[in-house]
């Protein structure tokens, strides 16, 4: 096979990027884009919009709209964020306080069992979320795994539940479950290039086990922490699967209210509307990180 | 002797950090994490063998909903779809992902290379329920609907940054010397790229079109979006399934997906941690 390639340089360099960069920007720019004018218009009603400027979409996530016209406040929206945020944030504490001591102990180990520990933590997360989050289903649901015990003891009646499934809880435990890997990794990738003689510097000065850990180890793996937890919450604030499946139809988060106003309620500018906040509140959370972690290499480098 | 100098102070530092950085307890909190994280995957093989139709209750071992599942038809046209989309949008997105990689690491600098970084990763950074809408939006406004093309192309938009990254980093890593011994011994642009610079990319680009062919398989919710009424793929057809109720049927599919996913990722990883480095040849 003979190909002449271009041979200017530059003129090369745009080709090849073409494709990768035609194909987002086609497929992913210009959609967000289209979503982001979509909802500064006006509904159509079963789906679709009218081109007429309108920030009713907005409007509509704080107020009802009265027989009168009037606007009253109505908190139902507000509520869907705060549970989303709140429960994200849940998520994101429950990782770290499990993941930590779980990726400390890894760090720890010899380096072949490392490898192995690494390899279990990442095969469930390239399995199939959906599947992964359905078993918690059986787990927590009427007559489930755990219910059992309390049926067979005669704690509960037949009929009653311990209601752990479609609610508040399961969600949490489902973002927890779906996400920890990704706060365990990069604090276990910050342990590991910890450079361990400082902690026993800290011993030798007479610093307490505890003291050692927050003024030596906490501040050395604050990168993995940062970025763990913003692994987990980002991906946590947007869920779809763990609120829809374990949250019934009561805990909406903002990823299924975002489903529900494109499938089912269609009302296309409104649904727009929501998932700009919620790409406005993930912009803003990686630009704090990216902040951070551009403090960290100055601090690095002097 | 300047080995025999180093190998006893490591060793009685590695005997003095065990007893300060240990902790008691933490290996306990190691195991019940892992019980935590496989449970739910063992209790859905579990219940799949359940003889019984309702999932909760045990009445009995049986293979049964393996060959319900198998003889399914629109389960088998289901995972065909999956394998279709799975294995287009890889090719696609790997190229691409190649070539864009290629051109960042090789091509010197030039402005906006920064933001061409960051329209690449875009795909990784906003919401997949957001893309998912976006694309929805986006051909139903275009009136395209090519089936299962608007499922590999809105495949391929997400996967080109998850093949991109191995590859960028393996071209990264590797040593350019080579490349310019090529050139410097007459060999032309083509034949350094296709002779010394692509066999030693190799195991970044198979890493790359693994991990798309993984994250295509298991897409949902951006399927479930742009998905035509014929063009389920696997997990869509699942979730269809759970939402009429969970039976037996959906955990032997469920757990054929599973173990796909568990089995390709063991097998990539093993084959790339025997593979030498590509920084020392």
């Amino acid at each position: 096979m003979m190909a002449n390639l271009p041979s200017s340089p530059a003129l090369r360099r745009t080709l090849s990027l073409t494709p990768a960069l035609g194909i987002i920007g086609i497929f992913m720019l210009i959609p967000v884009g289209i979503i982001a004018v979509f909802s500064f218009l006006e509904a159509k009603s079963f789906g679709g919009v009218v081109w007429s400027f309108s920030t009713d979409a907005y409007v509509q996530l704080l107020y009802e709209r009265a027989l009168d016209d009037s606007l009253i406040l109505s908190p139902g929206y507000l509520i869907i964020i705060a549970r989303s945020f709140l429960l994200a944030g849940i998520a994101m504490l429950c990782c770290l306080v499990v993941g930590f001591p779980v990726a400390y102990f890894i760090s720890r180990q010899p380096l072949q069992h490392r490898n192995m520990w690494i390899l279990l933590i990442t095969i469930p997360f390239w399995t199939n979320q959906l599947v992964r989050t359905f078993a918690w289903i059986i787990i927590l649901g009427r007559n489930g795994i755990i219910e059992t015990p309390f049926h067979w003891l005669g704690i509960l009646g037949s009929d009653d539940t311990l209601g752990l499934m479609y609610s508040n809880f399961a969600i949490a435990v489902g973002l927890t479950y779906t996400f920890i890997p990704l706060m365990v990794l990069p604090i276990y990738a910050s342990l590991e290039k910890l450079d361990f003689t400082l902690v026993e510097a800290a011993a030798d000065l007479y610093s307490s086990k505890w003291e050692a850990f927050t003024k030596v180890i906490i501040p050395l793996s604050k990168p993995g922490i940062i970025a763990g937890c913003l692994l987990v919450f980002i991906p946590s604030l947007g869920a779809f699967i763990q609120p829809d499946l374990l949250g019934g139809g009561k805990n909406m988060m903002l990823g299924t209210l975002v489903q529900f106003q494109f499938s089912t309620a269609r009302n296309w500018p409104f649904g727009a509307a929501i998932a700009m906040i919620l790409l406005a509140a993930v912009v803003a959370f990686l630009m704090i990180y990216a902040r951070a972690a551009r403090g960290q290499q100055k601090m690095e480098l002097h | 002797m300047a080995v025999s100098d180093q190998i006893t102070p490591v060793a009685t530092k590695a005997k003095k950090r065990r007893a300060f950085g240990e902790v008691p307890g933490l290996g306990a909190v190691a195991i019940a994490f892992m019980v935590f994280l496989y449970l739910p995957i063992i209790v859905l093989v579990i219940y799949s063998f359940n003889a019984g139709n309702i999932v909760m209750v045990w009445t009995g071992f049986s293979t049964d909903w393996y060959a319900k599942a198998f003889a399914n038809a629109d389960i088998r046209k289901a995972a065909l779809n999956s394998l279709v989309v799975a294995t287009s949008a890889t090719a696609i997105a790997t190229t691409c992902a190649t070539l864009a990689a290629l051109a960042l690491a090789r091509g010197g600098s030039f402005r906006g290379k920064g933001a061409t970084v960051g329209i690449i990763t875009l795909p990784l950074m906003v919401p997949e329920i957001v893309t998912a809408v976006a694309m929805l939006v986006f051909f139903s406004n275009l009136g395209l609907s090519l089936g299962l093309g608007n499922v590999i192309l809105a495949h391929v938009t997400f996967c080109i940054p998850f093949a991109f990254m191995p590859i960028r980093a393996r071209l990264d890593g590797m040593d350019t010397t080579l490349e310019q011994a090529s050139r410097d011994l007459y060999a032309s642009d083509w034949e350094t790229f296709r002779l010394v610079t692509l066999p030693q990319l190799m195991p970044g680009v198979l890493a790359g079109a693994m991990l798309s062919f993984v994250i295509s398989m298991d897409d949902f919710i951006i399927t479930l979006m742009v998905a035509g009424a014929g063009d389920t793929t696997l997990p869509v057809y699942i979730y269809s399934m759970i939402r009429q109720g969970i039976t037996p049927e959906i955990n032997a599919v469920s757990s054929i997906l599973l173990l796909f996913s568990i089995v390709l990722v063991t097998a990539y990883w093993f084959t790339t941690r025997t593979k030498p480095d590509g920084k020392n040849h």
